[in-house]
């Protein structure tokens, strides 16, 4: 017996320029957060891009981006709503307020799944909002997703930055491309971080500072979008645009 | 209709299939219906018989339907995804995402959420029978 839905995601996904998974080994790093503001930034430039939360088991990005009452559409497989500007998908649609435990198999079979019905279009970009770790959802996009480039998310802690290193080195290994490290949190002007990415052969992207004013717009997309942490993000946006998009890298 | 792109599915891997074992024609599809993910057969089949082309065109689709067995992993209870009582909008819920049956199901003896499919998930092609290019 064989699954049929692994022979149709390439075709579901080839109109798609550029998917980034935003990654990090570790959670509480502000991975949400981080692919939120980059979807949304890009999104206002004008660009169609797509957001999946892929943390099936604790989904966030419903909350960062305060997503409504829209549901996605069935027209020949699932058709995202627009949120913001964003084609945007979760589990959190058929899983509402209830909690999802999965078993890793299981969220194979969810991501599977997903890529298989989900009916993008056209994008410039679509945004991944990943599950901490190195588990099966991260195995499994390496396996089914060719062309995923990984922006990877840490923050100033060596506890945080010891399993972005493993990270780096799996993807690394898979030969897989990772567009740099963001160094989210960062309350003091430490270097560590940057001379430790750079020592992989990594880009570091930047610094986004402490935001104590973050929480209180947390689901407020203007007033996130203001926030001293968008503010900083969005220079690390530029750069992925004019890496991916201008230079075609 | 979110058969149609399961059906889409279908024929993408048949004709991987048909490619790789050199088949001329394909005159019958073998497929499992898992009952978790409640495909109406009807829809599914008109979208397989409006994608048939090429090598599959006559293709003849044979379906085998499973009722959905669930296993708690915690006590072991065995019972009937049929038996769980669900109401619509748990279903149609499932029907998307069958796994997010861990949302909504819970053992009937321990009430774990801790449970296996045991069969009876979704969509699986049983064989593909055609003749071969000489």
């Amino acid at each position: 017996m064989s699954d049929p839905r692994t022979a149709i995601i390439d075709k579901r996904l080839k109109s798609i320029k550029n998917i980034i998974a935003v990654s990090s080994g570790k959670g509480g790093v502000g991975k949400s957060l981080v692919a939120s503001v980059l979807a949304l930034t890009l999104a206002r430039k004008g660009y169609k891009i797509g957001f999946l939360d892929l943390d099936f088991t604790s989904p966030s990005s419903h909350i960062v981006l305060d997503i409504g009452e829209k549901k996605p559409k069935e027209k020949k497989g699932i058709v995202p709503p627009n949120v913001h500007g964003l084609h945007y998908m979760s589990v959190v649609y058929y899983s509402a307020e209830h909690a999802s435990p999965l078993r890793g198999f299981e969220t194979t079979d969810v991501l599977i799944e997903l890529l298989a019905v989900i009916k993008w279009g056209k994008l410039d970009f679509l945004v991944l909002d990943m599950p901490p770790g190195l588990g099966d959802v991260t195995l499994d996009l390496l396996r089914f997703v060719k062309n995923v480039k990984f922006l990877v998310v840490t923050t100033p802690s060596k506890l945080a930055f010891e399993t972005v290193r493993k990270l780096v080195d799996l993807l690394k290994e898979a030969k897989v491309p990772v567009l740099g490290v963001v160094e989210n949190m960062q309350v003091n002007h430490s270097s560590w971080i940057k001379q430790q990415v750079e020592l992989k052969g990594i880009r570091y992207l930047g610094a986004v500072p402490y935001d104590s004013g973050l929480e209180e717009n947390i689901g407020n997309i203007e007033g996130l979008l203001e926030t001293e942490f968008s503010v900083a993000l969005k220079e690390i946006c530029g750069y992925i645009e004019d890496k991916l998009l201008v230079l075609g890298c | 209709m979110h058969e149609w792109a399961l059906a889409e599915a279908v024929v993408s891997a048949v004709s991987n299939v048909a490619e790789k074992e050199g088949l001329k024609t394909v005159s019958a599809i073998n497929l499992k219906l898992g009952e978790l993910q409640q495909i109406d057969l009807g829809i599914f089949k008109f979208a397989l018989s409006h994608l048939f082309s090429g090598k599959l065109k006559d293709a003849r689709v044979n379906v085998t339907k499973t009722r959905a067995r669930l296993k708690c992993r915690n006590c072991g209870h065995k019972w009937s995804f049929s038996k769980t009582g669900l109401d619509e909008s748990a279903k149609e819920a499932i029907h998307f995402v069958p796994e997010i049956a861990h949302a909504y199901v819970r053992c009937p003896v321990c009430s774990s959420p801790d449970f296996e499919v045991e069969r009876g998930r979704g969509v699986w092609i049983q064989s593909v029978k055609g003749e071969k290019q000489h």
